[in-house]
């Protein structure tokens, strides 16, 4: 299946139960799943009139306790920003799946990592985080969509599935079985009317003075949390590694072929940290990486955007360099292995 | 000797018992003091507290929250028939209300309000229509009246520059799936009695499953009026209401149009 497909499919097997979405390509794979497949496994599918109203009936069906999603493509998402910034404040568990293509505008249908800022800082106003996974297959696409329930209901939180127009556009055998139902979360918070217990209030509105600190530093612990638990990445022949390529989604899969070339190809033993989490990022990963490699290469489908944080993990223990395409362009192999020749050679 | 006489007390007339006694934050002479009570009533009269869901707005009764006992959510501005959506769409069984000002429903709301009139959404929109802005301090709502000065309009409303009033009820009326539109006000004891009637109405339509019900108040707004509230009550019977007739603008029961 696509890998659009196989993140409907992941969510309907995480117990996704409500989705409203709206079209955007390339995406356009998840709603149409969603609308043939949710409403025959006892979920509810809403078109949306638009990003906006998307996310805020998210907004409804979370705070009633139902697992939810919506999916969109960059510009979509920018829309989507002000609920999930609510979504944060409100304490809300909610998965935003973001198959990106290249902007600023209206850009291009191909695809990008353009959104890396968007998504790892949050994206819309106020101090908030939303845990971000990286998938580079389709197997991924289905298991983080599933993930990502499970973070958004562990932390109360809105979670993104960070995609890209090419991992939700290609096809590869997915399996499905170890997607089993999951445990329910206790959401003793939700709206059910208030029989037999004290009215609950979804909000993020803190009027009183003082109040609104509070909840903010209850917020940022919270985040602190995530960072210090939830951190994952994937390293492949990092051991004995010279040189370090980070990269993730699509630019991992490529990166990844690259590092298995000859050796005479390369500039001696290069090794692949793949973030996985997008935020939290695997900082402590990659400077212990950073200690004994001569250099780092970040391989990015933007203008340079996690290379920023890249060099904050790396803080000056080694060179960090960044091979980068925009516009809806990917890098190739080849691209990758005489960047890190000319770099490293 | 002295005569003893049993004498029989019968309470007509109490605080609502899902109304919180505490004051709330409106302005002297609001007209959403009154609405909230009216909807406390009803809330209690239908015995609907314990599934009853409120959505409240972003502008003056954005802390409605504090007032009613019941299950609460907040929406951004403009969004509560889209958060409503959501709601009742995961538990239809549940009462689901939104409570919205002008600016939220017809201004910035205006795509969400349309597109669950027209999903026929089974759920009650209470429209509080003041005609201004009122929490942000008096600026134009999509509702001011032609000639109404505003911090906005400080000329007054002038439409070849910024249109006629939108009339919400007759808007929406068109919509085949919409079910009950009616608009009342506060003005008067017979007013409120009134608009308690349709408001009720729109709520037992929603627990008959009729679907999408709006009740628009016409409601004063003293400080950004610059009135009295008498004077208030006065502007709305004899000027708004031209711009904005009372009544029942739509009621199809249940059943009618074969279309459910």
């Amino acid at each position: 299946m696509s890998g659009n497909e196989a993140a409907a499919e992941g969510a309907m097997r995480a117990g996704c139960r409500f989705y409203a979405g709206y079209p955007i390509t390339p995406q356009n794979e998840i709603i149409a799943y969603m609308a043939d497949h949710l409403p025959l496994r006892g979920g509810v599918f809403v078109q949306a009139e638009s990003e906006l109203a998307a996310i805020n009936m998210l907004y409804g069906a979370s705070a009633a306790g139902v697992r939810c999603m919506t999916s969109s493509s960059s510009p979509g998402v920018s829309l989507k920003q002000e609920g999930i910034s609510y979504l944060a404040g409100s304490e809300l568990p909610a998965v935003i799946v973001n198959i990106s293509r290249a902007g600023p505008g209206l850009g291009d249908i191909g695809p990008s990592q353009g959104d890396y800022f968007q998504t790892t800082r949050g994206g819309g106003h106020g101090d908030y985080r939303c845990p971000a996974l990286a998938p580079s297959t389709v197997q991924e696409m289905a298991e983080f969509t599933y993930l990502a329930f499970e973070l958004a209901d562990t932390y109360r939180n809105p979670v993104v599935v960070q995609g890209d127009g090419m991992v939700g556009q290609m096809m590869e055998p997915v399996a499905l079985d170890h997607l089993r139902p999951p445990r329910p979360h206790q959401k003793p918070w939700a709206l059910t009317g208030a029989a037999g217990r004290p009215r609950n209030i979804v909000r993020s509105f803190r009027g009183v003075k003082g109040e609104l600190e509070k909840h903010n530093i209850k917020l940022q612990e919270k985040y602190d949390e995530i960072k210090r638990t939830e951190v994952r990445c994937v390293k492949i022949a990092c051991e004995e590694a010279d040189v370090l390529v980070v990269a993730y989604g699509t630019c991992a899969r490529i990166a990844r072929e690259v590092i298995a070339w000859p050796p005479r190809r390369l500039p001696g033993r290069v090794g692949l940290l793949r973030p996985v989490t997008l935020w939290p990022f695997p900082c402590r990963q990659i400077a212990e990486l950073a200690e004994r490699v001569r250099g780092v290469l970040t391989v990015e489908m933007n203008a340079g955007q996690m290379v920023e944080d890249v060099r904050l993990a790396v803080e000056g223990r080694c060179p960090v360099h960044l091979l980068r395409r925009m516009g809806g362009a990917v890098p190739t192999a080849r691209e990758i292995a005489d960047k890190l020749v000319a770099l490293f050679g | 000797m002295r005569e003893t006489r049993t004498v029989r007390c019968e309470t007509l007339y109490a605080r609502p018992q899902c109304l919180i006694d505490v004051p709330t934050h409106y302005c002297a002479g609001c007209g959403h003091g009154t609405v909230h009570r009216v909807l406390a009533e009803i809330i209690d009269e239908l015995g609907i507290r314990e599934r009853t869901i409120g959505i409240a707005p972003v502008g003056c009764a954005v802390l409605a929250y504090d007032y009613i006992d019941i299950d609460w959510s907040e929406a951004a501005h403009g969004r509560p028939p889209a958060v409503a959506t959501g709601l009742k769409r995961v538990r239809p069984d549940r009462i689901v209300f939104t409570y919205q000002g002008d600016g939220d429903l017809a201004s910035i709301g205006m795509a969400e309000t349309i597109h669950a009139a027209n999903r026929g959404e089974n759920i009650t929109v209470i429209f509080i229509n003041n005609a201004v802005y009122g929490m942000t301090q008096g600026q134009m709502a999509p509702t001011t009246l032609v000639g109404q000065k505003t911090k906005t309009t400080p000329r007054g409303r002038d439409p070849e520059q910024d249109g006629y009033p939108i009339r919400v009820c007759e808007l929406l009326s068109g919509f085949d799936r919409v079910r009950f539109l009616a608009r009342a006000t506060v003005t008067s004891a017979a007013r409120v009695r009134r608009m308690k009637k349709l408001l009720k109405k729109a709520f037992r339509y929603q627990i008959e499953r009729v679907g999408f019900s709006l009740v628009e108040v016409l409601s004063p707004c003293p400080t950004y009026w610059r009135m009295t509230p008498v004077e208030c009550c006065e502007f709305i019977e004899e000027t708004m209401v031209k711009s904005f007739p009372l009544g029942v603008i739509k009621d199809v029961s249940a059943g009618e149009d074969g279309d459910r």
